[in-house]
């Protein structure tokens, strides 16, 4: 019971978490709890690891050749990187969300479809179901009303804002507990980020969310608790009212006052 | 710097800077001349083409028994006859098993190598690929006479092993190589985010390749098989060689209908067989051309039917590979 209650609170648990591409040491021993439920944002200077980081969570990170993890990272209780876990199943808990919106070039139906498809054995979905689950996603994302009528166009033709918002809505179907986001806003004009960011406030409490973004502003506005990176090294853990107005470690007030980055 | 005065010096500047000039128009047109001789081949080709296969064309030619009748009888004494429906079949059923054949195994290993194998794999397989682009097509031909020859007749007892399914299978072989390089071309040219995208939500390897991969890569393998058909189409020696070279359409009304154990012949293989004893005649007084004539002339004839059904081939995979750039 103790356990479960452990886990109900941090939604990722990470232990002297290394990785090299090649020889390089992008991440230098992480050891952090994220919370669940929360927005948690990942900050810090270009080059610093953030984006690693986050593809650990959910083993992106395999798709180079040259990279070498050790340490161990928990997602919900359960180590990731054991031999026995299925990468398939581990992608449909936590889901993730690009720099660049990168639609499938298929339907926005299908778009949303697509991890359902994936994720159920074949004849096992009925139509009426998909359906169901497609128009419940899109409304998540307020992208219900203005698409309802043309379901069938390719996602690659939406506007970028509606693009990154059907990157969203085709994760929800499979129900993810995480939703990983690597700088989802900065490829949008500033009406885009405000509507995604509003969409991210709405998604809050319903999924545990950890977004890497480059804007200090957006960490602040959206963010209850901020990861501060430096080097591959996390530097500081805490809430993002603390982390902005009384940072504990000098590089962080340094990097917020933005003295680099 | 210039060690004569006056008048000589400002010579000598001069000279060297028209040789400058001259050179240099030189090279630049040399090499317009080269981009210009391209073209003019091909026309020159056409050209001559059309111009040996003309006469026939104005006196012989009637387009409805040249296409619809199998009879070939070029050489007969009394009863000259020019129908090319048989040979017309007789391709377009070679070319049909060779798709049967080459199709399915080329995009297979289009995908292996773009897709499932590591990188020494795919650069042994392109080796191998390659390997199997250079061999001559009067070796395949040969292979053919000798290997699938008696194999064929060894598994279905046919009387006689040269025929459709030979020709076939060795011009599906002879296609594999381009049909499987444009593939793979097409298919690492799908965008890495559409491929990262779908692992993300947790697709298999498989699941990639047949929802994402292959619906994205669809109009290259589309031009990659359309290559292929004109390869097909197009290939000489190696069908000389296997289809057995007889006169026959291999349908009937009896099932199977279609009988790719018949021999038949192909409109390639009758040019280079018939081209050596068709003499080349001129034309006489009175603005006719003897009998004889008609035969080296209707072989350039069936040469521009080739020429317009490779061209259309061509044309259509390049305008879809085209197209295909454009949408990037
Ligand atoms: N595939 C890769 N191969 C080699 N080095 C990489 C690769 N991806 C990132 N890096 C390096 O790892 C470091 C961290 O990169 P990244 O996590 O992308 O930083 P951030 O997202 O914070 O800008 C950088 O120095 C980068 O050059
Ligand atoms: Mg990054």
């Amino acid at each position: 019971m103790a356990a479960n209650q452990q886990h109900a609170e941090y939604a990722i648990e990470t232990s002297n978490l290394n990785l090299w591409y090649g020889d390089f040491q992008a991440l230098l021993n992480v050891c952090t709890k994220i919370k669940a439920g929360i927005i948690t944002g990942l900050i810090g200077p270009s080059g610093c690891g953030k984006t690693t980081l986050l593809r650990c969570f959910n083993r992106m990170n395999e798709r180079f050749e040259n990279v070498r993890v050790e340490g161990s990272v928990e997602i919900l209780g359960s180590n990731i990187y054991d031999p026995e876990v299925s990468v398939v199943e581990l992608r449909k808990r936590v889901g993730m969300v690009f720099q660049r919106p990168n639609p499938l070039p298929l339907s926005i139906y299908d778009n949303v479809a697509f991890g359902l498809k994936v994720h159920s054995p074949w004849r096992s979905l009925y139509k009426d179901d998909i359906d169901a689950a497609v128009e419940k996603a899109l409304e998540e994302v307020f992208l219900l009303d203005s698409v309802k009528d043309q379901l069938h166009r390719k996602g690659t033709d939406l506007q970028l804002e509606q693009q990154q918002k059907l990157c969203i809505a085709r994760l929800l179907p499979l129900k993810p507990e995480l939703l990983l986001m690597d700088e989802p806003c900065s490829a949008l004009d500033a009406a885009g980020t405000e509507a995604v960011e509003d969409l991210l406030l709405s998604l809050r409490g319903r999924y545990t969310i950890v977004i890497v973004t480059h804007n200090m502003a957006q960490a602040r506005r959206i963010s209850d608790e901020c990861i501060y990176m430096l080097n591959g090294k996390l530097i500081e853990h805490g809430e993002t009212s603390d982390i902005f107005l009384n940072p504990k470690d000098k590089r962080t007030e340094e990097y917020i006052e933005g003295r680099y980055g | 710097m210039c060690a004569l005065r006056g008048p000589v010096c400002s010579f000598l500047t001069r000279l060297r800077r028209i040789l400058r000039i001259v050179s240099e128009r030189t090279i630049v047109s040399l090499i317009f001349l080269c981009g210009v001789s391209a073209v003019i081949f091909v026309f020159g080709i056409f050209f001559f083409v059309f111009r040996e296969g003309a006469p026939f064309l104005r006196h012989g030619f009637d387009a409805k028994e040249f296409f619809l009748s199998p009879d070939w009888y070029p050489t007969s004494a009394t009863n000259k006859r020019y129908g090319i429906l048989a040979q017309l079949i007789g391709t377009g059923t070679v070319t049909l098993v060779a798709m049967l054949v080459a199709v399915p195994f080329s995009l297979g290993a289009g995908i292996f190598i773009a897709e499932f194998c590591g990188k020494k794999t795919r650069e042994i397989m392109k080796i191998l690929i390659e390997l199997l682009a250079a061999i001559p097509s009067v070796v395949w031909g040969f292979i053919g006479l000798m290997v699938m020859n008696p194999l064929i007749i060894w598994l279905t007892g046919a009387p006689i092993g040269l025929n459709v399914l030979n020709a076939g299978v060795i011009v599906g072989l002879m296609s594999v190589p381009i049909i499987v390089t444009i593939a793979e071309d097409a298919i690492r040219a799908v965008p890495d985010t559409y491929i990262e995208a779908a692992e993300a939500l947790g697709a298999t390897r498989w699941q990639l390749v047949r929802k994402v991969i292959l619906p994205a890569a669809k109009s290259g393998l589309l031009a990659a098989v359309l290559l292929g058909v004109g390869r097909a189409v197009g290939e000489t020696m190696a069908v000389l060689m296997c289809t057995g070279h007889s006169i026959n359409i291999p349908f009937d009304g009896k099932a199977p209908f279609f009988h790719v154990l018949d021999s038949v012949r192909t409109l390639t293989a009758t040019i280079a067989a018939e081209m050596g004893e068709a003499p080349r005649l001129e034309v006489n007084a009175d603005g006719t051309f003897p009998a004889e004539a008609l035969h080296y002339q209707s072989l350039f004839v069936i040469g521009i039917v080739l020429f317009a059904v490779t061209f259309v081939i061509n044309v259509t995979a390049d305008l879809i590979v085209k197209g295909i750039r454009k949408r990037k």
